[in-house]
């Protein structure tokens, strides 16, 4: 703690901060640009400038930027003063005077941090009367626009990109008035987290292009309070709507999770939402029909079947889930994982909601110093994860700036003595990674020897966790490495998950950690997890999905449900086939058209998570709720997609479910793990002042003409009976009191703040937790002591010869998750579908170019990619890649040219 | 994963003919060696590392960057961002000898605009400039430390001083 | 006067020879090499501090800081591990000229002076940082350092002491600011000559984060002779002229007889500097004013040519003395075109980091090219009066900028009719003309 004493006022803050932080806590309003809470200071702009005075006598006093300042006790400055006024609207005219002026045209106009900063430093006339310098702009690809005549060169996006992201194609370029930010060349920004650009950017120089073709000012659109439905991580978004569309996804803060950031599958991969051809009327046998008819015929199916069985869905909400279970009895509830991903979620839930180490934060994963990564890509498969790994990795830097007594949001001193160095981080998975380039050691294997790699370690930790028989020196040696760097850290961090497929990785995972948690209470680890929703869905313990499969194809049943799940996507085709084929009657409710749609004699659609209300359970155990963003019936009558358990509500009408919280309730009453999702958020009856929550800005325009190329006259706002929330610009708005739950913020706007960097003014402190508390309800409470895991594989053995190779699952960021990959712009980011096979073993399948891969029967031509990391003996297929079929753990292919 | 993204992307371009890719020689690779031998981390010789391209190839061709960068441990960005700040290092082709003149305060006071004058006239280019048959590119240089006798100015490594409008033309002539 | 003799009163360029620099052998037999060797043998490096810091030497790159008292926050001890000490021989500060002639003229004793510093702060490698152009200067000292090196004055171990030192040379590749001594460390490292923040101070986390020391080559070139003869001996030679000791490297440059460079006692007028030494203007030309120390010092009038050439008086008739190196202007200099002319060259040698500097100083020439051309307005006399506080110190990254702004605020108090004469007539089309510049910059990839 820190007093320090700002134009007369005392205040005590904290001492280990920069000033312009300090002062932001207080809510006091200081201009910057260079700094930013997730990159430190680094005093380019000199923006943030104050008067500085050595004691109360001082009257001179001398100007300091407040970024570069500390504020320690006794501090004494005036942001008021009249010369530190001057020089702070003096900076913004020297940023305006290359800068084009071109606000209407702007696509940050409206959200643009460079405005709020002139409004604020009241800069207005131009004294400036000559030429700008111009600047040529490059095709950054299909996600991020460039326009760099708007930059006013704060280093931000270099200092994101490279030091934060750790990209490696984004540079500055030139110098003095001639600096160019951008790549080497024109082409796609290789970094998965490139759209983040679009927020650190003050100003319009990197905008979200996915936004341009539809482009609607931040004022204009209607938002709510989302979940990011691309991966277990759960990250929290803010979706804009206009005219029946979502048109941007950008950022909401959550100050456990994603904090400032996200991945662009999370933020570019919306537009599933807004194509034509997806379901958004009631079909019988592909024909539209109305609602009642086809819930009619759907009761009629239900009613007149031998036996019905319903199968979940990992994307879909625990409400959706918990009315299908309802309708037709746990006994009859299957799993929308695949068999064994169904096992593997099952596995998670015992280690992370039943084991003595409950999962890392995101934001506590970056203060990890040293961290293994056993059997995943996460940067494919929980990306936000990959970017906390990294900033854990750089955090060696404040370790070694506080031997220096430098503080750590000295960043540029932070990297100045960082140099290359880091903590430790190790990467073992099954091919090369995206995390690679960080660690100090990679292992490439076969899943059984990931596993024994981190049995030996655990039993390095703790010799009463299981040996491992027959283990050869090298790894023997590698073990003994990543065991000395965890045992040797502070705060060591495991990440694994089920995305090698295999139980062995992850049991092993779970030794590692449980060993390391009884000698240090700090011990973190997390687990990833297949999808958005998997811990919910797994929480109302479905039956296995191969069981339903089978009770199908055997004729034990002969109704089927299908929730929002493309059953193709979870077992062999074959097998699939064989099922559906003996089903009398297909119902399938869900927002997408997939190959279960097609043959379904009905489809209910869906609500995307856009669309709808509802609960999902992240990695952590935590219940999130998204809240629907706008209703498609306000501009399309027609239109009838509502969310699932609507029409399970309809059809199951016995239940009494009228609104999201009669649901949530009764799920939170009967499956005794979910009790905390009431608590994800407030309820429906909640409000602030008596006022419901605004989803629209207040200064949200056109309304009234909307939909006059319908009727004239306007037409009543939809009301919303779920939620808290008014689908208006009517209702609370933030202005006044900002401590509003965090679950309930549909975007972030304070007064003067109309950017992102306006999440400043809800936290408890800069960077920190969310006023009101981060959104979210932890469902695990941290468990017992647990016996070790003790069935350690055999090793990995090649068959050697012929045609007959184990198929691992690659993952990639692009274009095997089902829903973003139809995106148009994930799409045009995304590979083609292929297959890797090792380079000692392109001799023996004798592939040449394209091979031939069989699986499960399933016959398919892929290009064929010679990789120099994928363990012999394996080939690897990218998952959930069209094109490429289902693979099982423990499958073999044969491959073969061609 | 990490390659396939671009690699197959590249598969299905092939038969696009693509530009013969830039190859550093066994000599210029030494010499690079040689230079990241003199400190603690390689990167520390990017600068010498593109003078000793420029030496051979009279300015660093874009193809220089990606193996430059891949024996200095960092991206080709961040190479671009060492070889676009230093005004020494051509990131676009100069002609055989460049003239560097000297702008700075001294020389700017005792005649430096007169020779520059004289030298565009002769030369036809001025700063920035190539001459058409690739004989000359005209620089400004700030100062050379060659005050008390300037106007100054250096043709390649060469200094030149105590120049007139006069001497000039002779001066620069000598270079073919 | 023997060489010997005239070591003692002007110990830096006595044993200057810029046709024919001393080998080794020749520059051991005047005496060189002594003081590393007597200092290895009989000195610890705290003694050889102590008398650096006795001597109070004073940094002869610009700003005058006293050497030993940089080194004093060096941390020491058997611990301390790898440190490097750099030599600032960069010199681009216009009208700047005194660095070369140590470096071609006797780089034996630079290299001596790296080797008293180095053993002084216990350095493990040092690096002579020298800019591109002063290729002369790089063969120069590339010899004289292979020479050094098979007397084993270099490497492991040096003369049985247990103390290793390595030293090569580094060339630059342009751009001024590398002399800034964090951005030099960047530009080292090989990174984009950005300076730093301070603190960290370098000599506490300088280049790849390690404790590091930047010296000129002028301060460093006075160490041997600092150690042979003693801190007394050393402030004795400014002959009272002034509180600081030892000799400085003068120059003087313009339209005056003899230009050049003159070691002289610390101290020594500018008068003296000019009229005698420079042998005063060529006829015809008569002194306006005059730059003391390079581009970023402000302009001093005729009236203060009797000021002694220090860091304290200099700096308390408003400029600072900089390098050292006067540059004499004469009668017939416009001085909106001179400053015009400045502060291209700080525009243009801008690193491009910090926003006054980047777009303050683009700004300030386009308003001195408008009055240069007569066709300014009065407000920009008055903006240019605003950028020289908007960049004045404390206001920008570095002491860059405010560098540039030094000229422009003499010149502005000294000459302001001359700025107002550039005004056009109000209601002329000239006034009114947005002037266009710049053209059109297609990317940062120039040449
Ligand atoms: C823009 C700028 C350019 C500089 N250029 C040089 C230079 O070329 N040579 C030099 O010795 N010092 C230069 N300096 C001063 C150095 O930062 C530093 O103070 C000096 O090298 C320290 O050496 P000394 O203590 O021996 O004087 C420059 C400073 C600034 C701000
Ligand atoms: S004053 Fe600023 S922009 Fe100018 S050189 Fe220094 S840091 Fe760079
Ligand atoms: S925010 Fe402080 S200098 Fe940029």
């Amino acid at each position: 703690m820190a007093t320090i004493h700002v134009d007369g006022k005392q205040y005590d803050v904290d001492g280990a901060d920069n000033l312009l932080q300090a002062c932001l806590n207080l809510g006091l309003d200081i201009p910057y640009f260079c700094w930013h809470p997730a990159l430190g200071s680094v005093g380019a702009c000199r923006q943030c400038a104050v008067k500085s005075f050595r004691d109360e006598n001082d009257k001179m006093g001398r100007i300091v930027m407040s970024c570069m300042t500390p504020a320690s006790n006794g501090t004494y400055i005036s942001i008021d003063d009249e010369e530190a006024k001057a020089f702070r609207a003096t900076i913004v005219e020297f940023l305006m005077t290359n800068h084009p002026h071109d606000c209407p045209v702007c696509e940050e106009g409206g959200h643009c941090h460079l405005q709020d900063m002139t409004v604020m430093t009241q800069h207005h006339s131009r004294s400036y009367r000559f030429t700008k310098r111009t600047h040529l702009n490059q095709d950054l690809g299909p996600f991020i626009g460039h326009e760099m005549n708007r930059c006013i060169s704060c280093y931000r996006c270099v200092r994101y990109y490279k030091d934060y992201a750790g990209g490696t194609d984004l540079g500055v370029y030139g110098s003095a008035a001639n600096v160019y930010f951008g790549r080497a060349e024109e082409g796609t920004l290789e970094s998965e987290f490139s759209g983040n650009l679009t927020e650190v950017c003050p100003t319009g120089v990197f905008t979200d292009k996915t936004h341009s073709e539809r482009y609607t000012r931040k004022w204009d659109m209607q938002y709510a309070p989302s979940i990011c439905a691309s991966c277990s991580v759960g990250c929290n978004v803010s979706p804009g709507e206009r005219y029946g569309e979502i048109r941007r996804v950008e950022n909401r803060y959550h100050g456990e999770l994603n904090g400032y950031f996200l991945c662009d599958r999370g933020r570019f991969g919306y537009g599933y939402t807004n194509l034509k051809d997806r379901p958004r009327h009631p079909l019988i046998d592909g024909a539209t029909v109305t609602s009642d008819v086809a819930l009619g015929a759907a009761r009629g199916m239900i009613n007149g079947a031998s036996k019905v069985i319903a199968i979940g869905s990992p994307r879909a909400s625990v409400e959706a889930n918990y009315a299908l279970r309802t309708m037709v009895g746990a006994a009859s509830f299957y799993d929308g994982h695949a068999t064994q991903e169904g096992e593997l979620v099952k596995l998670a839930l015992q280690i992370v909601r039943d084991g003595p180490v409950p999962a890392t934060t995101i934001t506590a994963m970056e203060d990890a110093d040293a961290v293994l990564v056993l059997g995943e890509d996460i940067t494919a498969t929980a990306p936000r994860m990959a970017l906390a790994v990294r900033q854990a990795a750089r955090g060696k830097g404040r370790a070694l700036a506080d031997e220096k007594k430098v503080s750590d949001w000295q960043a540029i001193s932070l990297a100045d003595l960082l140099q290359r160095d880091s903590y430790p981080v190790f990467v073992a998975s099954v091919d090369s990674t995206r995390l690679d380039d960080i660690a100090h050691a990679t292992v490439r294997a076969a899943p059984e020897d990931l596993a024994r790699l981190g049995f030996a370690v655990a039993n390095l930790l703790d010799a009463s966790s299981p040996a491992v028989a027959g283990l050869d020196e090298a790894t023997a040696a590698q073990a003994k490495a990543i065991a000395d760097a965890l045992a040797a850290a502070k705060k060591p961090l495991i990440i694994s998950g089920t995305g090698a497929g295999s139980t062995a990785v992850m049991q092993a995972a779970a030794n590692i950690a449980w060993a390391l948690k009884a000698k240090n209470d700090a011990t973190g680890l997390a687990l990833t997890l297949p999808e958005a929703n998997s811990y919910g869905l797994a929480m109302l313990e479905p039956q296995p999905l191969a069981d339903a499969l089978e009770a199908l194809a055997s004729g034990a049943a002969d109704t089927l449900v299908v929730l929002e799940n493309d059953l193709y996507r979870r077992a062999p085709k074959a097998v699939v086939d064989a099922a559906l084929a003996k089903v009398k009657s297909l119902i399938v409710i869900d927002h997408t058209a997939t190959d279960a749609t097609a043959r379904a004699q009905v489809v209910l659609p869906a609500a995307t998570v856009f669309e709808g209300d509802g609960t999902v359970v992240n990695y952590e155990g935590r219940a999130q709720r998204h809240f629907q963003v706008y209703d498609p019936k306000y501009y399309d009558a027609s239109l009838a997609q509502v969310e699932s358990w609507r029409w399970l509500a309809v059809l199951e009408a016995a239940s009494g479910w009228k609104i999201l919280d009669d649901i949530t309730g009764a799920c939170a009453t009967a499956v005794s793990g979910l009790a905390g999702i009431v608590d994800a958020a407030p309820g429906a009856a909640f409000r602030i002042d008596g006022l419901k929550i605004a989803r629209e800005p207040h200064r949200y325009s056109g309304r009234t003409a909307m939909r006059a190329n319908q009727a004239v006259s306007e037409i009543r706002q939809p009301v919303d009976p779920d939620t808290p929330l008014s689908f208006s610009m009517e209702g609370y708005n933030g202005v006044g009191g900002l401590d509003r739950p965090a679950a309930l913020m549909p975007y972030a706007w304070a007064p003067g703040w109309n950017s992102p960097q306006s999440w400043n003014k809800f936290q408890q402190e800069i960077g920190g937790h969310l006023r009101g508390g981060d959104p979210g309800k932890l469902l695990f409470a941290g468990g017992a002591t647990q016996a070790y895991f003790t069935d350690v594989p055999a090793a990995f053995t090649p068959s050697g010869s012929g045609s007959g190779f184990r198929v691992l699952p690659l993952h990639l960021h692009f274009g095997g998750d089902e829903l973003s990959s139809r995106a148009e712009p994930i799409r045009e980011r995304a590979s083609t579908a292929f297959v890797a096979i090792a380079r000692a073993d392109v001799a023996r399948a004798g592939v040449n170019g394209h091979a031939t891969v069989s699986v499960d029967g399933e016959l398919v031509q892929l290009p064929t990619f010679i990789s120099d990391t994928l363990p012999a003996g394996t080939v690897g297929l990218p998952a959930g890649f069209a094109g490429v079929p289902f693979v099982a753990y423990g499958v073999d292919a044969t491959v073969s040219g061609g | 994963m990490s390659t396939p993204e671009t690699v197959v992307k590249l598969a299905e371009l092939t038969g696009k003919t693509q530009e013969a890719p830039f190859v550093l020689t066994d000599d210029e690779r030494h010499e690079i060696e040689h230079e990241i031998a003199h400190y603690p981390d390689a990167r520390a010789a990017s600068i010498g590392a593109l003078k000793i391209i420029q030496a051979r190839r009279g300015w660093v061709p874009d193809g220089a960057l990606e193996p430059v960068a891949k024996m200095l441990g960092i991206g080709a960005a961040e190479l671009e961002g060492v070889a676009t700040f230093y005004s020494l290092i051509y990131r676009k082709p100069v002609g055989r000898h460049v003239v560097k003149v000297c702008d700075s305060i001294t020389c700017f006071m005792v005649g430096y605009e007169d020779i520059k004058k004289t030298l565009e006239q002769h030369l036809g280019i001025t700063h920035g400039q190539t001459t058409a048959d690739g004989r000359f590119t005209m620089l400004p240089i700030c100062c050379i430390g060659a005050c008390d006798k300037g106007p100054a100015l250096m043709v390649d490594d060469d200094l030149h001083h105590d120049l007139t409008p006069d001497n000039v033309v002779g001066i620069v002539e000598a270079y073919k | 006067m023997s060489l010997e003799q005239e070591l003692l009163v002007r110990p830096l360029t006595a044993r200057v020879n810029l046709e024919a620099p001393m080998d080794i052998a020749a520059y051991e037999a005047s005496g060189g090499y002594l003081a590393v060797r007597n200092a290895i043998r009989d000195l610890q490096p705290a003694d050889v501090q102590a008398k650096v810091k006795d001597s109070n030497l004073r940094g002869r790159g610009g700003a005058g800081f006293p050497t030993g008292i940089k080194w004093g926050l060096v941390p020491m001890g058997p611990d301390a591990g790898t440190k490097y000490l750099v030599c600032n021989a960069d010199e681009m500060e216009p009208n700047t000229f005194k660095d070369r002639l140590l470096m071609e003229g006797v780089p034996h004793q630079l290299i001596e002076g790296m080797l008293v510093a180095g053993y002084a702060i216990q350095a493990t490698t040092g690096y002579i940082f020298l800019r591109g152009e002063y290729v002369k200067s790089a063969e120069r000292l590339n010899a004289a350092l292979a020479e050094a090196r098979a007397a084993g004055l270099l490497g492991k171990n040096i003369l049985g002491s247990g103390w290793s030192f390595e030293l090569s040379v580094h060339t630059g590749a342009g751009r001024y600011i590398c002399g800034e001594e964090t951005a030099l460390i960047n530009s080292l490292e090989g990174r984009r000559a950005n300076p730093r923040a301070k603190p960290p101070f370098p000599q506490i986390a300088g280049a790849w984060g390690r404790p590091t020391v930047v010296n000129n080559v002028e301060s460093l070139s006075n160490l041997p002779h600092i150690i042979n003869n003693g801190a007394e001996w050393f402030k004795g030679l400014s002959q009272g002229k002034s509180k600081d000791g030892g000799t400085k490297l003068y120059g003087c440059s313009g339209r005056v007889k003899r230009g050049g460079i003159y070691e002289l006692p610390i101290g020594t007028s500018a008068r003296e500097i000019i009229e005698e030494h420079a042998g005063g203007m060529r006829d015809g030309y008569t002194l306006k004013c005059w730059l003391p120390g390079g581009a970023s010092t402000d302009f001093l009038m005729p009236e203060h040519l009797d000021l002694p050439m220090d860091f304290d008086s200099i700096s308390k008739a408003g400029s600072r003395m900089g390098t050292g190196l006067i540059m004499a202007v004469d009668q017939t200099a416009n001085m909106v075109s001179l400053v015009r002319n400045l502060e291209e060259f700080f525009a243009r040698e801008s690193c491009g980091w910090c926003t006054p500097c980047r777009d303050g100083l683009p700004w300030s020439v386009k308003m001195l090219i408008a009055l240069e051309e007569g066709r300014g307005r009065m407000e920009d006399i008055e903006q240019l009066t605003k950028l020289t506080k908007a960049l004045g110190p404390g206001r920008t990254f570095c002491a860059h900028a405010p560098g540039a702004m030094e000229p422009l605020q003499s010149a502005l108090k000294f000459f302001r009719a001359e700025f107002e004469a550039g005004v056009a007539p109000a209601g002329t089309a000239d006034a009114d003309a947005n002037i266009g510049l710049t053209g059109v910059v297609v990317n940062a990839k120039v040449a």
